[in-house]
């Protein structure tokens, strides 16, 4: 490991020189990748079962229960499912089968986010790779800015994620996708018998379930987000670098 | 090429690939062994649930006010068989629920009795497996008080309950509804043989005279019509074998989630 140009801390691991002029950094370690890509899996196996289950009563309330005649959201009308086979998991209509892809990837998805948030925390990536710093939050209105024309660094300032990067990351894993899991769970008349302070803190049952699908409409929001960036910023680059953890950075440019 | 004839070629190409996905993906969701796999979440998800709640948690309870003006009526909404009828015009005062199976002293109860042994009033809420709810106030004898009349025997581990609704015809009678739930679910305090909805008796489109009441599951396992109860100790043998009519047609057995 070696100090860089600019003088700045390596963020983390080690990094190599390209022939080329280029650095080679060790940026994703393989924890990292492999639950990146099982969440992947898991999210959209939720999603698509999800809007499965969301088929066979494709109305949303706010309280304890449902009161038909007044549903805060409803989708669809008449005899076609309100959300078609092409983004449902199975395709045809099958509530059963949708359950059982869903508990099963959301088991997944839980015993999946349990092995990163206790690699992330053991290693202290949290606090070193995620956790903006304060210079990063003053500087926090340019770099919206330059996201907005879809302008990334590409030079030293590479080496670490950038601010909108940290706190989206940080968001999605200790905000959203935990959000994600608790509203499921209020669902649960199992787990309200035990854990009634949920219910009482999504305001409800059905608000749960309203909570559950709105919280899941961020995370596709996310991901819409997340791959326009990786395209823009480099997408073989970025692909590259969460597949075999090396990510390459132009060390001369300063954006 | 034309664009028109352009767009068409695009979109039948996107069809025919995403008509092949979607056959790859729903001839997987068909095989049974991806489905026996999945399975596994299942009986994580009861053993998880059967260690947090433990035998005596109770699902939360409401007040009057909570109670929902509109309590959809879900499955069956009248068994209209011609014996249901005739039971039905007379108030079922000629009914008796049929205790029997592995019992020491098989019963034959009337609602009167029924209405003698020891009750419990709730008001709940009643979580159907589509994602709804409503909220009601049900009153019924305690399951175990039922069955520590009849005496369980040692072999028994499971309640089966028969209704009079028949959902789907079928040759072999396997569309009969019927539900199987373990001991400790039937001990369970607000475990009910219900009679009573909001005050009134059971009226015929949510289960008269007699329904279930298991608040810690979801609605399908809280059978309708109940007819008879029997103390068994497998239910591998009733029906297509899975423990009950919605899951001998895919549904999980343990719907506490």
């Amino acid at each position: 490991m070696s100090a860089t140009a600019s003088g700045q801390q390596p963020t983390s691991g080690t990094e190599r020189a390209l022939s080329d002029g280029r650095v080679a950094l060790y940026r994703h370690p393989l924890t990292v990748r492999l639950t990146h890509w099982v969440n992947a899996l898991c999210l959209l196996v939720l999603l698509l079962s999800g809007l499965q289950i969301l088929n066979a009563h494709p109305a949303l309330y706010w309280g304890e229960a449902s009161p038909f005649d007044h549903p805060f959201l409803s989708f669809g009308s008449g005899d076609a499912p309100a959300f078609p086979g092409w983004i449902t998991l199975p395709g045809y209509q099958d509530l059963a089968s949708g359950r059982r892809w869903h508990f099963f990837f959301a088991w997944l998805f839980v015993l999946n986010g349990l092995l990163y948030l206790g690699y992330a925390l053991l290693s202290g990536r949290v606090s070193r790779v995620l956790a903006p710093d304060r210079e990063q939050l003053r500087h926090i209105g340019r770099s919206l800015i330059d996201h907005l024309r879809l302008r990334f660094p590409h030079g030293e300032e590479a080496r670490r994620y950038n601010v909108l990067q940290k706190l989206s990351y940080l968001g999605v894993v200790f905000g959203v996708l935990p959000l994600m899991l608790l509203t499921g769970l209020t669902m649960s008349p199992g787990m309200d018998a035990r854990l009634h302070f949920l219910t009482e803190l999504f305001g409800g049952r059905q608000s749960a379930r309203t909570l559950h699908f709105f919280t899941a409409s961020a995370l596709v929001l996310f991901f819409v987000i997340h791959i326009v960036a990786v395209i823009a910023a480099g997408p073989l680059n970025e692909t590259r670098s969460m597949l075999t953890g090396w990510f390459v950075i132009k060390p001369g440019r300063r954006s | 090429m034309t664009a028109l004839t352009r767009r068409k070629w695009l979109q039948r190409a996107l069809g025919a690939v995403g008509g092949m996905t979607l056959t790859a993906c729903d001839r997987i969701a068909q095989s049974e062994h991806v489905n026996s796999a999945l399975d596994w979440a299942e009986g994580l998800n009861h053993r998880v649930q059967r260690v947090l709640l433990g035998r005596k948690a109770l699902a939360r309870e409401y007040s009057e006010k909570d109670i929902s003006r509109e309590f959809r009526a879900n499955g069956t909404i009248n068994p209209d068989t011609e014996e249901y009828n005739a039971l039905a015009k007379s108030q079922f005062a000629d009914w008796k629920l049929i205790v029997g199976g592995l019992v020491e002293r098989p019963l034959q109860l009337s609602l009167e009795e029924l209405r003698g042994m020891p009750s419990r009033s709730q008001i709940t809420r009643h979580d159907c497996v589509e994602g709804w709810s409503c909220i009601g106030k049900w009153k019924g004898a305690q399951l175990s008080g039922v069955l520590a009349r009849a005496g369980l025997k040692p072999a028994a581990k499971f309640i089966a309950f028969y209704c009079a609704d028949t959902l789907e015809l079928s040759l072999d009678g396997t569309g009969q509804y019927y539900e199987t739930i373990d001991l400790i679910d039937a001990m369970h305090p607000q475990t009910l043989l219900a009679y009573e909805m909001n005050d009134k008796p059971l009226d015929i489109p949510h289960g008269a005279p007699l329904r279930l009441r298991l608040e810690r599951q979801l609605g399908y396992k809280m059978a309708k019509y109940v007819m008879r109860i029997e103390a068994i100790e497998h239910f591998d043998k009733l029906f297509r074998g899975k423990g009950g009519y919605w899951e001998d047609r895919g549904y999980q057995w343990y719907a506490g989630i």
